[in-house]
């Protein structure tokens, strides 16, 4: 199939780098080097058109090693293909940030950093999206209880 | 009962005044909808011809705290915007009341998590609660009216 | 809260003025913080700051069971909830890896239409509300409610309706269904050609929509823009058309697209998607396999048994079989496999199986108890399916237990908020209102 064509093209293009592959459930995954990915990623835009950087989201191993890994999906409109790139990291390693290939990547990446605690380098503007400044932590991750509550507003009934 | 009041120290025409204000307030409610989340589909549905909360008087939505005399809180509470709130209902003038519009607001619903205010009344005093999720419009209907009745009682202040 | 941000603007460009749009403003679009810098009325600079309604979505299926999470997606775009539902049930059948029955899938399509009908309406509707046409919002909620009253009539709720399960649906849809909803449809029809009239051609909207907000291709793809922003802007893709899924192969309909990517052509492209969903609504119902549900007339009302039963009448009703409430209808057991496949390790029996054999309690209790339940193997999927606002995407990371261990949602009005900043910059305080309403942001999708 042409799709499976593509990906072996892209997979000879960067042979070194890749860590694995797997198309489970007929999802096409890419397993990458951190310090390759944006290399990787330009090649992806500028050579195969993968013109859409669709989601960055972080996912917690906790008590594996790496720890973390950051999942991108790929979207390309003109060859109406999808494809996933993931990346190892581990707790305080950081990332090449994707803002100069795909202006959508500040705002996702700062969402990771926010959620997950994953730093991007050369990122313009990396601070917090969805929570507030004075938040200690990063909410998403493994050990960070649901309900651990830091209020802005103390609660007069000081019973919750 | 009249001889209550009269014993208290109320007269016959300060009662009745009371009364008059009252009647007055409960029918002409500017209200502040400070919307949020989902319950604010069933807020447009309140608001809107079908269930129309306008018939009460209290259609008339003003977008400005100092101009609102009752506070509707729709929707989920977050912890970001908890001091938002705050503010807005301290600009608020007297005789103001706050209405905790959804079960988000009343007890945070089933968001028991780190960013949810578990109730707004953990941080402002509330008059009338409507559970719901979303409430149905009949429901904020009948939650206005137990509003209207708890104006009409209270001791207004002249 | 962000007060270093400020104090950057004032100190960089020491003659502009910062104005706070802030967290709640009168626009009914939910709480979302504009941080203009401003030369006048010219906006220089615009920065957004959101998550005033994050609720912890991800957070949340991290500790409950994969049928639990359908009440949190609910809440997600809470215009048009069932999206939501189908578009995370369709993930998790892929990590399982069933298939839906086909008459689920038709089912799916229709509720999924109707939903998106809602959406627009209410867009539409707040937005052309912004700009003072009051009416317009009025016709549309009338409109919408309507919908909501066939929406309650499938599954017992109108806005928060969970109404999809893993592997299909919670039940089937109601008897009369089809006949509601055409002549629901001609009342809407009609509406919107009321509205249509009100604003089209109206001097005053189109000159405060048309060649405001704009967003040129290229930028739209690079802030990864779907949906009807982005065929706005003139690029064809939908996903019903590119990644099929549903029943949207089948059925014929067309995808409106624009050409300028400005508010006008978003607001025309709503319009016109609003009559494809209805037409695409109409297919399905004559389409439907396994055609419209069978009623078996020997069941009488409750009502009617306690009214015959105090009359002392047992006689008439004593072999008589009860028609239950509402909510249980479409659940009897010929209508619930006609939605529902018979997997047995996905799917829970009908109601008349497991209250009255031991197989049917049994497969039932071992899909609701803690620790047992629906079990994907361990991997990955990514499904998106076309929102309300475009491609609403969801990651699930299942570990093999019970419960998810990562469920993402690619939210798609994260993207054009994202972008917001490139479409007002440059145009005076004025045109943000219209092109907020454009982009139709949704607080629940947005900060999750």
């Amino acid at each position: 199939m042409e799709q499976s064509e593509i990906v072996r093209s892209i997979r000879e293009k960067i042979s070194n780098d890749v860590l694995g592959y797997h198309s489970y459930c007929g999802d096409e995954t890419l397993v990458v080097r951190r310090e390759a990915l944006f290399n990787i990623m330009k090649i992806l835009k500028e050579e195969f058109h993968f013109e859409m950087l669709v989601d960055i989201c972080g996912v917690d191993f906790l008590g594996k090693e790496p720890r973390f890994e950051v999942v991108y999906h790929l979207n390309s409109l003109s060859r109406k293909m999808r494809l996933r790139v993931k990346v190892p990291v581990n707790e305080g390693e950081e990332v090449e940030s994707l803002v100069p290939l795909y202006p959508i990547a500040n705002w996702l990446e700062r969402e990771t950093w926010d959620m997950m605690g994953i730093r991007f380098a050369n990122h313009p503007d990396l601070r917090r999206l969805l929570m507030y400044d004075g938040f200690v932590g990063h909410a998403l991750r493994k050990d960070y209880p649901i309900n651990k509550r830091q209020p802005l507003v103390k609660p007069k009934n000081e019973y919750r | 009962m009249e001889v209550d009041k009269v014993l208290a120290g109320d007269s016959f025409f300060t009662t009745r005044l009371n009364d008059v204000i009252g009647w007055s307030r409960k029918f002409s409610i500017f209200s502040y909808p400070f919307v949020t989340a989902c319950c604010g589909m069933e807020f447009m549905s309140v608001s809107c011809s079908h269930y129309d909360i306008d018939r009460f008087g209290a259609g008339l939505p003003r977008f400005s705290p100092r101009q609102a005399d009752l506070l509707m809180v729709v929707g989920t509470i977050s912890q970001k915007i908890a001091p938002v709130l705050v503010r807005i209902y301290e600009q608020m003038c007297n005789p103001k009341w706050v209405v905790a519009f959804g079960v988000c607001t009343c007890t945070g619903g089933f968001y028991d998590d780190y960013a949810t205010v578990q109730g707004i009344d953990t941080i402002v005093p509330v008059d009338v609660y409507i559970p719901g999720c979303p409430p149905r419009p009949e429901t904020v209907l009948d939650g206005l009216m137990k509003l209207q009745q708890k104006i009409q009682k209270q001791k207004q202040a002249v | 809260m962000s007060t270093d941000k400020t104090d950057q603007i004032l100190a960089d460009a020491p003659g502009s003025m910062m104005l706070n749009m802030g967290p709640s403003h009168p626009a009914m679009h939910g709480v979302i913080r504009i941080i203009l810098e401003l030369d006048g009325e010219l906006v220089k600079k615009a920065d957004l700051e959101i998550g005033f309604l994050h609720r912890a979505f991800e957070k949340h299926s991290e500790s409950v069971t994969y049928n639990q999470v359908f009440p949190w997606t609910d809440r997600l775009n809470y215009v048009s909830p069932m999206i939501n539902n189908f578009g995370y049930a369709m993930c998790v059948e892929k990590l399982l890896d069933i298939k839906v029955t086909p008459r689920c899938e038709y089912v799916r399509t229709v509720m999924s239409e109707i939903a998106r009908l809602s959406d627009h309406l209410t867009c539409i509707g707040a937005s052309a509300m912004e700009l003072g046409a009051f009416t317009v919002f009025l016709y549309m909620i009338k409109a919408r409610e309507w919908l909501y009253e066939l929406i309650e009539d499938v599954c017992g709720a109108r806005v928060t309706v969970s109404y999809a399960r893993v592997g299909g649906v919670k039940a089937d849809l109601p008897e009369n269904f089809a006949d509601r909803c055409r002549s629901s449809f001609k009342k809407i029809r009609e509406t919107l050609k009321e509205c249509d009239a009100l604003l089209t051609r109206n001097r005053i909207f189109m000159d405060r929509m048309q060649g405001i907000g704009g967003i040129s291709k290229d930028t739209a793809i690079g802030y990864g823009f779907t949906g009807v922003m982005l065929r706005a802007c003139g690029v064809p893709y939908d996903v019903r058309r590119a990644y099929p899924y549903h029943a949207y192969d089948d059925l014929d309909f067309e995808i409106p697209v624009g050409e300028n990517g400005d508010n006008f052509d978003r607001y025309l492209v709503r319009m016109e998607e609003m009559q494809q969903s209805m037409r695409i609504v109409e297919q399905a119902l004559e389409k439907m396999p396994g055609g419209p549900v069978n009623v078996d007339h020997s069941r009488i009302e409750p009502a009617r048994t306690v009214d015959e039963a105090k009359m002392g009448r047992i006689g008439e009703i004593y072999d008589q079989v009860v028609n239950v409430s509402p909510n249980l209808e479409g659940q009897e057991k010929e209508e619930y496999y006609q939605v529902n496949p018979d997997v047995k390790s996905v799917v829970i029996p009908p109601k008349q199986n497991s209250y009255t054999s031991i197989e049917g309690l049994m497969n039932h209790f071992k899909l609701i108890m803690y620790g047992h339940g629906i079990r994907p193997p361990k991997g990955e999927a990514y499904t998106c399916v076309e929102g309300g606002n475009g491609e609403l995407g969801f990651y699930v990371v299942s570990d093999g237990s019970d419960i998810p261990y990562r469920v993402r949602v690619r939210a798609p009005c994260f993207t054009f908020v994202a972008g917001f900043h490139t479409m007002i910059e440059g145009a005076m305080i004025a045109d943000i209102i219209p092109t907020f309403g454009s982009i139709n942001m949704i607080a629940g999708e947005l900060d999750h």
